[in-house]
C-alpha cells in the first residue's frame, strides 16, 4: 500500500517473516509436549483414531491409574528426588569449596592442578565407567545409591570451573576486612562466599538436579531391585514391556516424570540462562 | 605462607576424588582391556585379543557406522539451526522471553520421557507425523521399524533438541560490536550480507565448540537409542553396543577395549578439528 516508502514496507515484511519463522519453530518445539499431555487424558479409542483427534471428548484419568498399577511412579519419583537432593548437597557445597581454594589462594602447583582439572573435563566417561563399576561392586555397593551419590562429595570439575570464575570476580577487600575481624578462612568461605555466591550456587544446583533427573545410563548400571528404581528406570522398563503398547498410560507416566522439571524451568529460568551466559556450558 | 597451605586443603576433596574415581579406574581400565574378564571368573591376560576381536566384529563396525553417520548429519544440521534461531532471537522482539523458554526446553527436559514421547510421535500407524501426513493422503514410512528410516527418525529427534545449543550462540552474537553493523549499513549491506559477513565469522569459535561437543555427544548417545532402538540394528549406537557388551554379556575386558577405541576415535576427531581451526575459526 505504501508506495512512497518501499523500504518501510520491506521492513514490515522482514519483521513479519521473522515472527512467522520463529513462531513456527516454537510450535514445532512445543507440540510434542501438548500432544503428550492431551494423549495422557484420552481413551485408547481416541488415541488410535485417524484423522487425529486432538482434544479428548472427556478428560479422564484412567491412564494415570493404569500407569500407577504397572509402575509405582510416585515411589520412583520420590527415589529420584531423594537421590538428586543427596547429590546436589555434595556437588554444590564441595565444588564451591574447591572453587574457593582455586580462586582465592596461591599455593604450589596450583596452575598445574587446575590444568589437570580441565583435562578431566575432556576425559571419556565410558573408559572409567567399567572399572568404577567393578570397584563399587567389589566393595559391595551394587544395587544401592552409594555409587551414584558418593562421588558427588568429591566435587564435579565442570562446576568447579564455573564457580572459580565466579569467585574470582569478588573484591579482595572482602577477605581482608574479615581477616582483620579475626575470621578464619573456613568462616570466610561459609559466611561470605556462600551467601554472596548464591545465584551461581543455585545455577549449579539446578544443573546437578537435571543431571540426576535425566540420567538413565548410570542408574541402569547400578540399580537392580524395583524398590530402588528411579523414574528413568521406571519409564525405561515401562516402555520396553512386550505386547501391545499402552500409549495412554505411557504418556501419563511421561507427563508425571516431566512435570517437576518443567515447573522448575519456568520457576528458575533466570538461573538457567545466567549459567549459560557466563560459562558457555550448556545444560 | 599460611595462605598457601590453606588453599590446598580446600581443593583436597577434589584431588582425592580424582585419584579414587579417575586415576585409579583409568589405570585399571588399561589393564582390563587386555584381559578376558567376564565378572564371574578370573581375569586372564590375553594381550591384544579383545582389540583384534573388535576389529573383526561386524556389530562393532556397524555401531560405529551408525554413530558416525548420525554425527556427520546431525551435528552440522543442529548447529545451523541453532545459529539461525539465535540470529533471529537476537533482534529486539516482543515476547522474546517466552520463545527463549520454549527453545530451551529440550536442554532441560531429556531422558527416557522424551524418548518415549518420540516413540509415540514416530508410531507408524497412529503417531503424530504419520497422522499428519495422512491428512494429505500420504502413507508415512515405518520410521523406527524400517532400517532405511531409522536414521531420519533420529535426525528428527536431534533437530528438535537443537535449540538447546542456541544460547551460547545468542551470547556470542550479543558480543559482536554494534559499530560493525552500522558501518555495514552505511555501505548498503542487506540483512543476509550482514549475517553472512559479520555475524557468522565472529561466532565461528562457538560453532567450533558446538561441533566438538556434538561429536562427543554422538559417541555418548545412549538414552534415546536405548529406548527407541531401531530395525536392522540401525539404532545401535556405539554406546549402546558398549553397554550390551559390558552389562548384558558381562564381557568387561572386551567392553573396556571398545571404550578405549572410542576414546581414540573421539580424540583423533578432536585433534583434526583443532588443526582445522586455524583455517576457519576467528581469533580475537
Amino acid at each position: 500500500m505504501n508506495r512512497l516508502n518501499p523500504s518501510k514496507n520491506q521492513k514490515h515484511l522482514r519483521v513479519g517473516l521473522r515472527y512467522g519463522f520463529i513462531t513456527l519453530g516454537a510450535l514445532v518445539m512445543i507440540i510434542p509436549f501438548i500432544w503428550m499431555i492431551l494423549s495422557a487424558f484420552k481413551t485408547t479409542d481416541e488415541i488410535l483414531k485417524l484423522p487425529i483427534q486432538w482434544i479428548p471428548s472427556v478428560w479422564q484419568f484412567g491412564n494415570f491409574t493404569t500407569a500407577l498399577e504397572i509402575q509405582p511412579l510416585f515411589r520412583q519419583l520420590g527415589n529420584t528426588a531423594f537421590l538428586a537432593l543427596i547429590k546436589i548437597m555434595g556437588e554444590v557445597f564441595v565444588s564451591a569449596m574447591v572453587a574457593y581454594g582455586f580462586a582465592r589462594f596461591d599455593f604450589k602447583g596450583k596452575n598445574a592442578l587446575f590444568l589437570l582439572l580441565l583435562a578431566t573435563l575432556m576425559l571419556p566417561y565410558e573408559v572409567v565407567m567399567i572399572p568404577t563399576f567393578i570397584l563399587w561392586t567389589t566393595l559391595g555397593f551394587y544395587d544401592s545409591y552409594v555409587p551414584l551419590a558418593l562421588p558427588a562429595y568429591f566435587a564435579a570439575p565442570a562446576f568447579i570451573f564455573f564457580l572459580r570464575m565466579y569467585f574470582e570476580t569478588f573484591p579482595r577487600e572482602l577477605e581482608d576486612s574479615a581477616l582483620v575481624d579475626g575470621a578464619t578462612w573456613l568462616q570466610i568461605f561459609t559466611k561470605i562466599f556462600i551467601p554472596l555466591g548464591k545465584p551461581a550456587l543455585i545455577t549449579i544446583g539446578l544443573w546437578a538436579f537435571m543431571g540426576t533427573w535425566n540420567d538413565l545410563l548410570g542408574q541402569l548400571i547400578y540399580i537392580s531391585s524395583d524398590t530402588k528404581y528411579t523414574i528413568q528406570l521406571g519409564l525405561a522398563s515401562f516402555s520396553s514391556m512386550t505386547g501391545q503398547t499402552l500409549w495412554g498410560p505411557l504418556m501419563a507416566a511421561s507427563l508425571m516424570a516431566l512435570t517437576p522439571i518443567i515447573i522448575l524451568l519456568l520457576y528458575a529460568q533466570k538461573y538457567f540462562m545466567e549459567g549459560i551466559k557466563t560459562s558457555g556450558i550448556k545444560g | 605462607m599460611r595462605r598457601n597451605r590453606v588453599g590446598f586443603y580446600f581443593i583436597l576433596p577434589w584431588l582425592i576424588g580424582l585419584i579414587l574415581f579417575t586415576a585409579f579406574p583409568l589405570l585399571a581400565a588399561l589393564y582390563i582391556g587386555f584381559t578376558d574378564w567376564n565378572i564371574a571368573g578370573d581375569a586372564n591376560f590375553i594381550g591384544l585379543d579383545n582389540y583384534r576381536y573388535l576389529l573383526q566384529d561386524s556389530i562393532f563396525w556397524s555401531s560405529l557406522w551408525v554413530t558416525f553417520r548420525y554425527a556427520i548429519l546431525a551435528v552440522p544440521l543442529g548447529t545451523f539451526v541453532a545459529f539461525m534461531v539465535a540470529v533471529i532471537l537476537s533482534r529486539p522482539m516482543r515476547g522474546v522471553g517466552i520463545y527463549r523458554v520454549i527453545f530451551y526446553l529440550p536442554a532441560v527436559v531429556s531422558g527416557a520421557a522424551v524418548a518415549i514421547i518420540f516413540k509415540w510421535i514416530l508410531d507408524p500407524s497412529f503417531g503424530l507425523i504419520n497422522g499428519f501426513l495422512n491428512l494429505f493422503g500420504i502413507t508415512g514410512p515405518d520410521w523406527l521399524g524400517d532400517p532405511n528410516w531409522v536414521l531420519p527418525s533420529y535426525l528428527i529427534l536431534a533437530l528438535w533438541g537443537a535449540g538447546s545449543g542456541l544460547f551460547i550462540f545468542l551470547a556470542a552474537i550479543k558480543d559482536v560490536p554494534k559499530s560493525l553493523y552500522e558501518s555495514a549499513m552505511i555501505d548498503g549491506a542487506n540483512a543476509y550480507q550482514k549475517t553472512r559477513h559479520i555475524t557468522l565469522p565472529l561466532v565461528t569459535p562457538v560453532i567450533f565448540y558446538s561441533v566438538v561437543m556434538g561429536i562427543i555427544g554422538s559417541f555418548r548417545k545412549f538414552t534415546d537409542a536405548f529406548i527407541l532402538g531401531g530395525a536392522g540394528g540401525q539404532g545401535r549406537f556405539a554406546m549402546v553396543y558398549l553397554y550390551d557388551l559390558a552389562f548384558v554379556d558381562y564381557r568387561m575386558g572386551r567392553a573396556t577395549a571398545m571404550a578405549w577405541l572410542l576414546f581414540i576415535i573421539i580424540l583423533t576427531l578432536t585433534i583434526i578439528l583443532n588443526i582445522s581451526k586455524k583455517y576457519w575459526v576467528h581469533r580475537e
